[in-house]
C-alpha cells in the first residue's frame, strides 16, 4: 500500500438518483478514503443500497458523477469497474462448483489455468475454507456460502469491495463471527470497503467511518464514537442505540454548564454548552445506558449530578441487563438500561434516576 | 363399531374410476392395434403386428409422419428462438408497452383455434400468397409461442438477478453473463418449452386443418381424413405409435433434464 492514502479514493459528487417521482439519493457528496471500511447505515429505503449499486454500475445516476481513483466511471460498464460485490443472499452460481465460482472473475482477467488454481486455493485459505473446491454451493451452509462469496470477490483484487447487507441472511450467532471475520480480512487486505447495513451494531463495531442516511440524504458522517456520542440530529440519536428525548428550554449558562428547564418545572444541567444561549428551545438526548437507576439509599447524592424521580411502569429482563421504563411525575416515560447488580428492580418501584450532565446532550430544533 | 367404507376409501375408488374413464379409450386403441381382424373389436383373436407392418408400407402416412416431425422440430426451434429473448426482455427490462406486447404474445392461448386458423388464412389471402409449408410453420409458431414464453418467464423470475449482477461485477460482459450464468440456469425451462412446442405442434388438428396444403399433411390431419372414409385398424396402429411417442419423449426429456440440472439449487 502506498504511504499516502487517497482521502477520496471513491468520490460521489453531487450524485442524485430518482425512480420516477421517488428520490432515492438526493444531491449527495461523499468521499470514501483509501483502505477504509465505511458503512452506509440507515433504515430501509434510505438510499444506501441505491448508492452502492450506482457505484457498482448496476444503477445509473440521474445526475452527478462518481470517481474511483480520481477517474470518472459513470460511463464505465459494470464488468470493467473491477469491483468485488457481496450480496445479501450470497449469489453463488448454483450450477458451478466452488472452484469455478471463485475462479469466475479470474477467467476474464487472462490468468493461466495454473495461476488460477493457485489464486483460488489462496483465496479459499484466506476465508478458512480450504478443501471445498469440488463441492457445489448447495452443499455448504449459509455462513460458508457467504465466505465463498467473499473469496470470489477478493480473488480478483478489486479496487473496492462492496457489501450489500452481507450478514442479514445469517443466524444471530454466526453473524457475530462473520462480522469479525470480515473486519479482520478487511484490515489484512487493506482493501477499501463499503458496507451497507441497517444494523447499527454492525456499523459501529467494524467501521472506520459511519455514514448515517435517511431519505436519500446523509444525516451524519464520522467515526463510530462520534456519531454515537455526538449525534448530529434527532434522527441519528434515535437510530443509534436507545435514546430518550426530552423537550427543554435553555435558562442559564455558567462555567460551561447550561441549565435547562423541562416541562413540569424541573431543571437539568448539561455539560458541553455548545452553541446554545438562554432562551433557546432544544431537546435533551440521554442514552438509556447512561442513566443509573436506584432507590434513594443506593445512590450517592452528588451536587453536580442530575436526578429524576419516577416509578417503574414496565421492564424487560435481558439476561445481563434489564430494560426499565420509568414514568416521571410529568407522565414522560424514560427508557433506562442497567446491568443487574443484585436483584433487578420491579414494576411499581419508586426509583431515582441519576445522570451525569456530561451524558445529557442538547439538540437544536 | 366397525365402519366398512371410510371417506378415504370412497375417494380412492372415485379417483380410480376417473383414471379408468380417462385411460380406457387410449388403452383400447393400443390393444386393438394388435388385433389381426379387419374390423377391430373385442374379443380379440390372437396378437398380430400386421397393421404396423402395413402402416410402415403406407407411403402417405410415412410422408405425413415425416412432415409432422419436421414441422414439430422447426416449430420447437423457432418458438424457443423467439420465446427466450422475448421472455428475457419481459422479465429483465422495462420498456413502454411491455404489458400490452406480453398479452399479445400470450393471446393465442385464449383465442379459439378455429378463429386463429381462419384469421391466418384470410391474412395470407390479403397478402395474395398461396398456402405453403412456411404458412403452416408460422401458424404453429404462433400457437406454441405462448407456452414457451410462459415456461421460460416463470423460470426466469426464479433466477435471481443477483446471479447476473455478480457475474457482471466479476468482469463478465452481458453476453458472457448470459452464456455462463443465465443460460445454464434457464436450460431446463428452455428444453421443456421446446418439448411443449414440439408436442403441441405434433398433435394439433383444428388449426392445422385450415393451414395444411395437400403436400404437407400432418399425421393428425391424415388420421382425421382417414376416419372420414372408414375405421381402418391401421389407424389404431398409428394411434399406438403416436401415443408411445408423445408419452415417451417428455418422459425421456424429464429424466434427462433432471440429470442435467443435478447439483443446481
Amino acid at each position: 500500500m502506498a504511504q499516502d492514502k487517497n482521502p477520496a479514493f471513491v468520490r460521489f459528487k453531487n450524485i442524485e438518483k430518482r425512480f420516477g417521482k421517488v428520490t432515492a439519493v438526493a444531491q449527495m457528496d461523499l468521499d470514501i478514503p483509501e483502505g477504509a471500511l465505511v458503512t452506509l447505515l440507515g433504515p430501509s429505503g434510505c438510499g444506501k443500497t441505491t448508492l452502492l449499486r450506482m457505484l457498482a454500475g448496476l444503477e445509473t445516476p440521474t445526475s452527478g458523477d462518481i470517481y474511483i481513483k480520481d477517474k470518472r466511471i459513470n460511463d464505465t460498464p459494470v464488468h470493467r469497474r473491477n469491483l468485488g460485490m457481496i450480496f445479501q443472499n450470497y449469489a453463488l452460481f448454483p450450477h458451478k462448483t466452488i472452484f469455478d465460482n471463485v475462479a469466475f472473475g479470474l477467467k476474464y482477467r487472462g490468468f493461466s489455468r495454473d495461476e488460477m488454481t493457485t489464486r483460488v486455493e489462496k483465496a479459499l485459505e484466506t476465508v478458512r475454507l480450504p478443501g471445498v473446491a469440488d463441492r457445489m454451493p448447495s452443499q455448504l451452509s449459509g455462513g460458508q456460502q457467504q465466505r465463498i462469496a467473499l473469496a470470489r470477490a477478493i480473488v480478483i483484487e478489486p479496487d473496492v469491495l462492496l457489501m450489500d447487507e452481507p450478514l442479514s441472511a445469517l443466524d444471530e450467532n454466526l453473524r457475530e463471527d462473520m462480522r469479525r471475520e470480515i473486519d479482520n480480512l478487511q484490515q489484512v487486505l487493506g482493501v477499501t470497503t463499503i458496507f451497507v447495513t441497517h444494523d447499527q451494531r454492525e456499523a459501529l463495531s467494524m467501521s472506520d467511518k459511519v455514514v448515517v442516511m435517511k431519505d436519500g440524504i446523509v444525516q451524519q458522517e464520522g467515526d463510530p464514537e462520534e456519531v454515537y456520542n455526538n449525534s448530529a440530529n434527532h434522527f441519528v440519536a434515535d437510530f443509534l442505540g436507545h435514546s430518550n428525548f426530552i423537550d427543554a428550554r435553555v435558562e442559564a449558562k455558567e462555567n460551561g454548564y447550561l441549565t435547562v428547564s423541562l416541562a413540569g418545572g424541573s431543571s437539568v444541567r448539561v455539560n458541553p454548552a455548545g452553541p446554545f444561549a438562554p432562551g433557546d428551545r432544544a431537546e435533551i438526548v440521554i442514552r438509556a445506558q447512561k442513566m443509573t437507576l436506584g432507590f434513594r439509599e443506593d445512590l450517592s447524592r452528588e451536587p453536580e449530578m442530575n436526578y429524576f424521580t419516577g416509578k417503574i411502569v414496565d421492564r424487560s429482563y435481558m439476561g445481563g441487563e434489564v430494560s426499565y421504563f420509568v414514568e416521571l411525575p410529568t407522565g414522560k416515560v424514560l427508557h433506562v438500561i442497567n446491568f443487574v447488580k443484585r436483584s433487578p428492580y420491579r414494576r411499581g418501584d419508586e426509583v431515582f434516576i441519576q445522570v451525569d450532565p456530561y451524558h445529557c446532550r442538547l439538540l437544536g430544533d | 363399531m366397525k365402519r366398512f367404507i371410510s371417506g378415504w376409501t370412497l375417494i380412492k375408488l372415485y379417483t380410480l374410476f376417473v383414471y379408468i374413464w380417462m385411460f380406457t379409450p387410449i388403452v383400447a386403441v393400443v390393444i386393438l392395434a394388435f388385433n389381426p381382424q379387419q374390423f377391430g373389436s373385442f374379443p380379440m383373436e390372437g396378437v398380430s403386428f400386421k397393421w404396423f407392418v402395413k402402416l410402415s408400407h403406407n407411403s402417405t402416412i410415412l410422408d405425413a409422419f415425416k412432415n409432422s416431425m419436421v414441422l414439430g422440430s422447426l416449430t420447437a426451434v423457432f418458438s424457443t428462438a423467439i420465446g427466450v429473448p422475448a421472455a428475457m426482455a419481459f422479465i429483465r427490462y422495462d420498456f413502454k408497452g411491455k404489458d400490452f406486447l406480453n398479452t399479445l404474445l400470450i393471446a393465442p392461448i385464449m383465442i379459439p383455434e378455429v378463429v386463429l386458423g381462419v384469421a391466418l388464412l384470410l391474412f395470407i389471402r390479403w397478402l395474395q400468397q398461396p398456402k405453403s409449408f412456411a404458412l403452416l410453420l408460422i401458424g404453429h409458431v404462433v400457437l406454441t409461442l405462448p407456452y414457451v414464453l410462459l415456461i421460460v418467464q416463470a423460470r426466469l423470475v426464479g433466477i435471481k438477478r443477483e446471479y447476473e449482477e455478480a457475474a457482471m461485477s466479476l468482469g463478465a460482459n452481458p453476453l458472457q453473463t448470459f452464456r455462463e450464468v443465465t443460460f445454464p440456469l434457464l436450460a431446463p425451462a428452455i428444453f421443456a418449452g421446446m418439448l411443449f412446442a414440439f408436442t403441441i405442434s405434433f398433435d394439433d388438428v383444428t388449426a392445422t386443418l385450415f393451414w395444411a396444403t395437400a403436400q404437407h399433411q400432418t399425421v393428425p390431419v391424415k388420421i382425421f381424413g382417414m376416419l372420414r372414409n372408414s375405421i381402418s385398424p391401421e389407424i389404431n396402429a398409428l394411434g399406438a405409435v403416436m401415443i408411445v411417442l408423445t408419452v415417451s419423449i417428455p418422459l425421456a426429456a424429464g429424466y434427462l433434464s433432471r440429470r442435467f440440472a443435478r447439483g443446481s439449487a
